[in-house]
């Protein structure tokens, strides 16, 4: 579908309309708004910035790997490297990064309101975030933290010299932004629906940030207690997690996985939501087994609380538990497979096409298929004990993380680009970019795999030069990967000023968010929209469904 | 029951009922979030309990079931002030509205006024304070100080929640002197009604298990 064609649907409304992005001007009415779309831009702003930060870190690991004995930095300020990697990865942009860019821009969209529930407590949120995302780097300033992004006791309650506390205070503020977001996305999906819009015509993108921030609400406030134990231990040495004075440090391990697991979904559940509207508008049909594909969401959800045992199999839990959080490891299967089964389902005979934003949801369902799989291998317990604190984990969970959460963020971005800024960016450049992001990705962690399996473990800043090899190769990959990623920030920025005109529907996809002009006004619609349709309502391929049947 | 002139609509919003749901809906997610918050806590409580009885059964005797009982009782009392007060702005009674919430205030600070001035304070004299004025050397030592720290914990969070609803209560009277509630509009009330029976909820919780399980009464 060509962009130019589509500027002919916009209508004629001359060059002054007034939007959301032109209806104030000035820094106070950027930092002060209240409306959900402006809201967006804060958080896409902070978590680049913070996306940034983690990459620089994962920089400079990756290049001291290229030697066996290190060949840039001292081992301690590689364990700082990767613990600055993983606490910003996590904390500060994966878990909030869809959710409060696009799930912020979009879910008062979707559902037909004016803004979210509660306006002035989602710019909270984002003040929330900011406090945090300055006080994690003040620790890295002031010399960083070096336990990783776990903060395993009692290593980070009595052993180590560098700034747990600050590190800990952050991720403990963070927590009640990403409450408050959820609590908010929430509240609004329940109670902001526009007439005739259902639950079960709710787009699934909808759902997913639904079955998401559920988890906020649950997750976040463990995480946030168990901090609490970690600073005041750090500060008093009560021995809670001190063996020496009668604690166990092995109930952190549990405390932080009650939380740490399902956080791994907050990770995930989002780009699965991505990823249905993105197969959808690109293969012109309805999503196959919606109701499945929308209720496999709550079923990660309500079985993420169930897993976080499977992180300890070598930690002394006992083997009836292993067993048990085995078996529900190996059940988080099944509602992931009911998706990636669905999506693979409607691109049977749909009339896909091959835009930038699907080739990122391909990429995922690719690599997202290979991060499952190999997931499953670390849930039995005997395979575990063998890959435990390898390379291995670290190629896994950058497959889900990476190759799913991300890929299906940059998915996202790129499909309401224009519904954002109204412009589009350049189709070329961004299809490029999806491949070599695409390529960088598989030769960054696939030689993770083999390198985990032949034994090298994770977070040591040297390594036995028969591994050479393969780190040089996932390095090189690295390096293609960040090509990858700085490509859309230079054609992204671009489009803003020269960009051809969107239109409000350059897609011709469905959703009550390309009903309205791009970009939106200031209340989303001119009129409250009255849903009348199911979700995904295609047209394009009824002919052939009808034509197969005949 | 939406009288205009004593609506304040949010713009997002298309009508007050859909206003006050939003807000409540809101409210009973926070406290969800409350519980899990408290629920980390105990359960690590509850683990260590098991794990070192006898010392947490030491710890548990040496708190005042006399103090504890005083306080749930006032705050069972605050409970119901709190009930008459959403009452009154349901009916539009400001007068009352601003005296129940006052006698909640009241409850709340005197709840407080126990629990520092009192135990806290006793506690600390007696040696019993964790990391600050530890000075019991008996038998299980270290497991008597990790209940006192569950307890300075649990009790601490319970307090500055408590601190937090007196807050609310200043403003809500202060907004009620002004107007600023009616039939139509009381969902603040209704809200802080929530919370403040969530906070007494919590207590209940607190008082049997810091001071009445400790193996203190046998049958």
């Amino acid at each position: 579908m060509g962009t130019a064609s589509t500027t002919a649907l916009q209508p004629p409304v001359g060059e002054h309309r007034i939007h959301y992005l032109n209806a104030k001007y000035g820094i106070k009415s950027w930092l002060l708004t209240t409306d959900h779309k402006r809201i967006a831009w804060l958080y896409l702003a902070a978590t680049s910035f913070f996306f940034l930060v983690g990459g620089i870190a994962a920089t400079l690991m990756r290049l001291n790997l290229i030697e066996p004995q290190g060949a840039i930095v001292q081992p301690e300020t590689y364990d700082k490297l990767f613990t600055i990697h993983g606490t910003i990865m996590i904390f500060f942009f994966l878990a909030p990064v869809i959710p409060t860019v696009l799930g912020n821009f979009l879910i008062p969209l979707m559902v037909g309101a004016r803004d979210v529930a509660f306006p002035r407590l989602n710019l909270l949120s984002w003040y929330i975030f900011m406090l945090a995302g300055t006080i994690f780097l003040y620790c890295v300033i002031s010399g960083g933290v070096d336990t990783g992004w776990t903060f395993y006791t009692p290593l980070s309650t009595t052993y180590v010299n560098t700034h747990v506390f600050s590190a800990a205070l952050a991720v403990f503020i963070s927590g009640f932004s990403t409450i408050l977001t959820g609590l908010n996305f929430i509240v609004t999906v329940h109670k902001m629906r526009a007439p005739g819009l259902t639950w079960f015509r709710l787009p699934l993108f909808i759902w997913s940030l639904y079955a998401t921030s559920v988890i906020f609400v649950l997750a976040m406030p463990v995480i946030a207690i168990t901090m609490v134990l970690l600073m005041l231990e750090r500060l008093f040495h009560i021995g809670i997690f001190d063996p020496a004075l009668g604690g166990d440090p092995v109930l952190f391990q549990h405390l932080f996985w009650f939380f740490g697991h399902p956080e791994v979904y907050i990770l995930i559940l989002p780009a699965m939501g991505v990823i249905s509207e993105l197969v959808a508008a690109f293969t012109r049909r309805r999503v196959f087994g919606y109701g499945f594909v929308a209720f496999s969401s709550f079923g990660i959800a309500i079985v993420s609380f169930l897993v976080w045992g499977h992180h300890m199999f070598v930690s002394g839990q006992s083997v009836y538990a292993g067993v048990f959080f085995s078996a529900m490891t190996m059940a988080v299967a099944i509602p992931s497979g009911i998706k990636v089964f669905s999506w693979t389902a409607t691109l049977y005979k749909g009339s896909v096409s091959f835009d930038a934003p699907m080739l990122y949801a391909l990429g995922f369902l690719g690599l997202f298929t290979v991060g499952g799989l190999t997931g499953l291998f670390l849930a039995s317990m005997g395979l575990d004990v063998f890959v435990h604190d390898t390379y291995f984990v670290i190629a896994h969970f950058h497959f889900i993380m990476v190759g799913g959460a991300i890929m299906g963020y940059m998915g996202g971005l790129h499909y309401w680009w224009p519904k954002m800024t109204g412009k589009m960016y350049p189709d070329y450049w961004a299809r490029l970019a999806a491949l070599i992001i695409f390529l960088g990705f598989n030769l960054t962690f696939g030689p993770q795999f083999i390198l985990g399996f032949l034994g090298m473990p994770r977070r040591y800043a040297m390594y036995p030069p028969n591994f050479q090899f393969l780190n040089i190769m996932s390095s090189a990959g690295a390096s293609i990967l960040a090509v990858g990623y700085v490509m859309p920030l230079v054609y992204m920025i671009w489009s803003l000023k020269y960009g051809p005109d969107a239109g409000p529907n350059p897609w011709k996809a469905k959703g009550l968010e390309w009903e309205t002009a791009s970009p939106p006004p200031t209340h989303n619609f001119e009129v409250t929209p009255v849903v009348t349709e199911e979700a995904y309502a295609y047209v394009s391929n009824q002919p052939a469904v009808v034509t197969t049947a005949s | 029951m939406s009288e205009p002139h004593a609506t304040a609509l949010a713009e997002q919003f298309d009508d007050v009922v859909q206003q006050h749901q939003a807000a409540s809906l809101g409210m009973w997610v926070f406290l969800a979030t409350e519980v899990l918050f408290f629920g980390g806590l105990l359960a690590s409580y509850t683990i260590y309990r098991y794990l070192y009885l006898p010392g947490f059964e030491i710890g548990s005797r040496d708190l005042s079931v006399l103090w504890g009982a005083t306080n749930t009782a006032v705050l069972i009392c605050s409970s119901l002030t709190m009930a008459l007060a959403v009452r009154s702005a349901q009916l539009g009674k400001t007068k009352n509205l601003i005296r129940f919430l006052f006698v909640t205030l009241i409850f709340g600070l005197v709840f407080l006024f126990i629990k520092f001035g009192m135990e806290w304070r006793h506690e600390y004299l007696e040696g019993l304070a964790p990391a600050v004025n530890f000075t019991y050397h008996g038998a299980h030592a270290h497991s008597v100080e990790m209940f006192m720290m569950f307890y300075f914990v649990l009790t601490g969070l319970h307090a500055l929640h408590m601190i937090v609803g007196i807050g609310i209560l200043t403003g809500l009277i202060i907004m009620a002197s002004r107007g600023a509630f009616s039939p139509g509009r009381f969902n603040p009330v209704d809200n802080a009604g929530l919370y403040w029976h969530f906070v007494d909820i919590v207590w209940i919780f607190l008082f049997p298990l810091l001071y009445l399980i400790g193996g203190r009464y046998t049958l």
